[in-house]
């Protein structure tokens, strides 16, 4: 397992957002994290990533313990995200955002960056190069010096995407990618999910409401309700569970 | 003329010191939102930590304005550790109110220590004037302008293109999505201070060197002044802060050249407000967003 997590939860005063919280992601593999609104999915992926340390339980990454460390740490591990509202950094040019990502494996000091010499030169050239790469393949090219708050909304959520590959992660978390996208436009992202997965070789878990695509790409599911699990397994046995239909349509 | 061309000169010196320290307090304020009134005493730390160097322990020029800059930026390190750290979070107010504390703390801790010496002289960095076209500059106001070109070329340099730069403005615009990235906001917000006590401990070395007179309470007085250069640019905006610093500059010179030294200040203030009024978030400021 690539991902373990072991009974995690986490009060905030009284609420219990998430409790007795267990789940795994393979190598390779696409897993899905879905429930209805409110249930503590978004909750999860910041235990996942250091937001939030958890008030109980463990995080096993790469079988290394997580649990409680830093956000840019674990992010330094290999656990990468992109966000349910887009978070990127609006005033810096589409290619910055990515750089900005490969940042934790720049060997040069300041004073060469500054006077652009030695080791910066010949790293940034590299990491120009790989930054175009990148961007190439979510046909964001072409905009790469523009600024990302100007791109429209489609393109903002592939850079989230890309900027979060820069930091070279094993485990990439999407949180709700195809939100306020069209049918078509969500095709396409079914499209790049599964490219982003063998040609980057990471695994990914993904929050998603459109059933579509969760039913479409993942391997496996889970569903969290009022923050517990109450279910898992492949999409097919997911799409038939009682449990599952009751919360969804609130019987 | 020569008065114009003596007072521009001037006001351009001024204003690059200003604009020197103005480039602190916008830079502080981009990466934690907060105003940080201590940053004028550093320009108060260095003066005194350079007469000391120079004075009490007798060291060349150099090797006393390279330990008073370095000593400063550590010490706008060690404040931010030990004062705004651990308030990060905290409504802002908080944090002001904090960065008021540590000022008055350095002034009245640096008045006690030098209460035999207040106010101190300083030797001469630089004297005499050098003559172009029948215009007289003194050889100090050439070097502050130098340096502070020079420094603020830097740091635009820095900011632009390496990845500490990268960093900052990352964390200035979303310091929570940063960190995500992978980025060490801790590391990122010290390097911020550090950059900006250094400019602000230069910007003390050269109005030390041009005044040749110091006292614990001076960081106050031009510290302020600074702070209104980089909200007249914008806060929060880098380029913003070194045009309030020359506008500051050469406003506050050409008033006491033309008008009084009195009402200079009255002068300065009057179009500051008037100019805020009209761009109430800066001269280079955006009424929508705040970013750097």
């Amino acid at each position: 397992m690539l991902l373990e997590v072991n009974d995690i939860g986490i009060t905030f005063g009284g609420l219990r957002a998430v409790m007795g919280f267990n789940m795994g992601v393979d190598k390779d593999e696409i897993v899905g994290l879905i429930g209805p609104n409110g249930a503590g999915k978004t909750t999860v992926f910041n235990l996942l990533t250091g937001v939030y340390t958890p008030t109980e339980g463990k995080i096993i990454f790469d079988q290394k313990d997580i649990t409680g460390k830093k956000t840019n740490v674990i992010n330094n591990l290999g656990i990468a995200r992109t966000f349910q509202n887009i978070r990127l950094f609006k005033s810096m040019s589409v290619i910055d955002n990515v750089k900005v990502a490969y940042n934790q494996n720049m060997k040069y000091n300041e004073l060469q960056g500054v006077f652009k010499f030695g080791l910066y030169k010949k790293e940034e050239a590299e990491l120009h190069e790989k930054a175009l790469n990148l961007l190439d393949v979510f046909g964001l090219k072409g905009e790469a010096e523009e600024n990302a708050g100007n791109l429209p909304y489609g393109k903002q959520r592939k850079l989230e995407i890309a900027r979060a590959l820069g930091t070279g992660p094993k485990l990439l978390l999407l949180d709700e990618p195809a939100a306020g996208m069209n049918p078509s436009e969500t095709a396409e992202l079914m499209e790049i999910i599964r490219l982003v997965k063998d040609k980057f070789r990471v695994s990914i878990l993904l929050i998603e409401h459109d059933m579509s695509l969760v039913m479409n790409i993942c391997e496996r599911l889970y569903v969290l309700d009022y923050g517990s699990l109450i279910a898992s397994g492949p999409p097919e046995e997911i799409k038939n569970n009682q449990d599952v239909i009751s919360a969804y349509l609130g019987e | 003329m020569n008065l114009f061309i003596d007072q521009m000169i001037n006001g351009i010196s001024v204003g690059s010191v200003y604009a020197l320290v103005a480039l602190g307090y916008t830079m502080v304020y981009g990466i934690v939102k907060l105003i940080n009134f201590a940053h004028g005493d550093i320009i108060m730390v260095s003066s005194y930590f350079l007469m000391v160097f120079l004075r009490k322990a007798g060291l060349p020029f150099p090797l006393a304005i390279l330990l008073s800059v370095a000593l400063s930026g550590a010490l706008g390190a060690i404040v931010e550790k030990l004062a705004y750290k651990p308030l990060r979070g905290a409504p802002r107010i908080n944090v002001l109110i904090t960065a008021i504390g540590v000022s008055i703390l350095l002034q009245n801790v640096f008045a006690w220590v030098f209460k035999q010496d207040n106010p101190a002289s300083m030797p001469a960095l630089l004297d005499g004037a050098i003559n172009i076209g029948g215009v007289s500059i003194s050889k100090i106001s050439v070097l502050t302008i130098l340096v502070s070109v020079i420094l603020m070329v830097t740091l635009s340099l820095l900011i632009k293109y390496t990845k500490m730069g990268k960093a900052m403005r990352a964390v200035s615009e979303d310091s929570g999505a940063a960190a995500l990235m992978g980025i060490n906001v801790d590391t990122t917000v010290s390097a911020t201070f550090i950059i900006g006590s250094a400019l602000a401990a230069v910007a003390g070395v050269l109005f030390a060197s041009t005044y040749r007179l110091i006292n614990p309470f001076m960081g106050s007085d031009f510290g302020l002044k600074a702070f209104i250069a980089a909200v007249l640019g914008g806060i929060g905006i880098i380029p913003g802060a070194m045009i309030g610093g020359f506008i500051m500059g050469v406003v506050e010179s050409l008033a006491k050249g033309y008008v009084s030294t009195i009402f200079a200040d009255t002068i300065v203030f009057t179009i500051l407000i008037v100019i805020l009024i009209f761009k109430p978030s800066g001269l280079l400021g955006k009424n929508i967003k705040e970013k750097v």
